[in-house]
């Protein structure tokens, strides 16, 4: 299984020690997942302009083929003025239509506020559903106060997570199943 | 339909048209050279003026995995080494060239060919050409729309007056030589949204549709979008050509088909698009309703006639070669064109 962890910001820290955290845990319980990070503080991205996403060049380049080959991809994503980034949302745009079919995708939200809870599922999730992701439906909302100088301080926080990771994993495995099923079905 | 050479009362014409793509044959994994490539592309039109084809063309791509970028010089070879087929590109991206040298080289062709080279205009898919022959890719439209009606006007006037953004003003030009019928049919290449279909109809030029999958019904709205634009902006949408182009491969069962073409379009597009094509969705082609025409001779033939009825069109255009198909393939897909596809969808459509 081919995971990309996408840490969609590219200011703070709060997301990429919730995405170092997954990582950690997901390595651990499944040693032979290949695991690829990517921190959209780490790159230069260029706004999309609606070009194939083959002909972006450099680190554009690099973070859409990135994703493109993911079989799984674990988005991370804090809120800005109650939504996501605009640096998260360029990625998507990035991308084809369709970019996630066959890819299972789960989500990990960090926010200054509860009032923020539902931004992923009533914004983030469209944009999934739309690019034709299989969504992990429970997603990891995590606060300001569950973290002290980048760590995670909550159990509760840190079980969910590992919690998260499994129902991705199961989810990925399980589909790969179902769809090498389907496809056999076709006989072509 | 006169001064686009086509006779309605002959029936619905059969084409066939190839991207130029020179992709590996995913059964082997190996790609044959260039070389070969444009030798096969040169028989397979050959092949397709025996099989009694009314039109090859001949697609212009600047990427990777394609192998026909000077269009216009493979046309000219198949001009030479055929008789009677209409040849035409397909399309020619007029917005990366100068539009008198594209008419010289295309009434060249026509003057080759003897009268029987067709010039399809379109927009580019991509950016990489815009680099590789110096245009700002922020001038995308424009630079096509200025050099359309730039080409429109040299086919209409063989002394020229024109003044615009992308080329130095033609005072006086003479573009010359003139094709041999004095004009070309010129298309408008059209990716299947009713939108670009739109202004095909408001300049009152023939359409050139090209699709990929998908229900006829949708595609008819682009159709009907097109004839409806024409009409508003004063042209007879009767005396407007319409020809649509996709997918198409025979067999012996539709499950045949899908079994031997389903490879080459998805590795193919997998590595001319980054993106394959989805079996639920390739499986769906095979049904009536959908656009693409692939099946047994019998379901192609019962597909063929129904996009007809919808669509009114003059012209379907077949790709069969996409993604590294091999000649022998490509020849039985001919045989069976000729000695069955053709001759059912003649006996339907003209009028005896």
């Amino acid at each position: 299984m081919n995971v990309v962890a996408l840490s969609g910001s590219i200011v703070g820290s709060k997301t990429r020690t919730a995405i170092n955290y997954t990582v950690q845990s997901l390595s651990e319980s499944y040693p032979d997942a290949e695991i690829t990070v990517i921190d959209l503080a780490d790159y230069h991205i260029q706004f999309s302009d609606g070009r194939n996403y083959l002909e972006y060049e450099g680190d554009t380049k690099y973070v859409a083929e990135t994703l493109m080959d993911a079989d799984t991809i674990i988005i991370g994503t804090p809120i800005f003025q109650a939504s996501i980034p605009a640096t998260l949302k360029n990625i998507f745009d990035l991308l084809p239509q369709q970019a996630f079919l066959d890819k299972v995708v789960s989500i990990i939200v960090t926010a200054g506020s509860p009032k923020h809870y539902l931004i992923a599922e009533q914004q983030l999730k469209p944009i999934l559903t739309y690019m034709k992701a299989q969504i992990v439906p429970t997603y990891v909302f995590i606060e300001e106060k569950d973290f002290y100088r980048k760590e995670i301080t909550n159990d509760d926080v840190l079980l969910r997570l590992d919690r998260l990771v499994e129902d991705t994993m199961v989810l990925s495995e399980t589909y790969a199943k179902v769809r090498e099923a389907e496809e056999a079905k076709y006989d072509f | 339909m006169e001064q686009y050479r086509l006779n309605p009362e002959k029936g619905l014409e059969f084409g066939i048209y190839t991207l130029g793509d020179h992709l590996p044959d995913p059964s082997t994994g190996e790609r044959i050279s260039a070389q070969q490539r444009i030798h096969e592309i040169i028989e397979y039109a050959k092949l397709a003026e025996q099989a009694g084809v009314d039109f090859f063309s001949v697609g212009e791509s600047h990427q990777e995995y394609f192998a026909t970028q000077a269009h216009t010089v493979v046309l000219s070879a198949i001009a030479q080494a055929t008789e009677k087929i209409k040849i035409g590109s397909s399309s020619t991206i007029i917005s990366t060239s100068d539009p008198v040298r594209v008419y010289e080289d295309f009434s060249t062709i026509d003057l080759v060919s003897k009268g029987r080279t067709e010039l399809v205009a379109g927009r580019a898919s991509r950016v990489g050409l815009f680099n590789l022959l110096g245009y700002d890719i922020n001038d995308y439209e424009d630079l096509y729309e200025e050099k359309f009606d730039l080409l429109l006007k040299i086919n209409q006037e063989e002394t020229v007056n024109w003044e615009g953004r992308f080329r130095a003003p033609l005072e006086n030009a003479q573009v010359i030589p003139r094709p041999k019928e004095g004009a070309l049919p010129i298309w408008r290449a059209v990716g299947g949204t009713p939108a670009s279909a739109i202004k095909a109809g408001f300049a009152g030029v023939p359409m050139f549709m090209a699709h990929l999958g998908g229900p006829v019904s949708v595609f008819k709205q682009t159709v009907d979008a097109y004839r409806e634009a024409a009409r508003r902006s004063g042209h007879d949408p009767a005396q407007l050509p319409v020809a649509t182009a996709g997918f198409f491969y025979a067999a012996e069962t539709s499950q045949q088909a899908l079994r031997e073409l389903y490879p080459h379009i998805n590795e193919g597009m997998k590595k001319t698009n980054g993106r394959g094509f989805a079996k639920q969705l390739f499986a769906q082609g095979v049904d009536r309703r959908n656009i693409m025409n692939v099946g047994s001779p019998q379901e192609i033939i019962e597909k063929i006639l129904y996009q007809h009825e919808q669509f009114g069109h003059q012209r379907y255009i077949a790709q069969i070669d996409f993604g590294g198909m091999p000649l022998d393939k490509l020849q039985k897909n001919l045989e069976i064109i000729g000695t069955e596809i053709i001759p059912a969808i003649k006996k339907y459509t003209a009028k005896d």
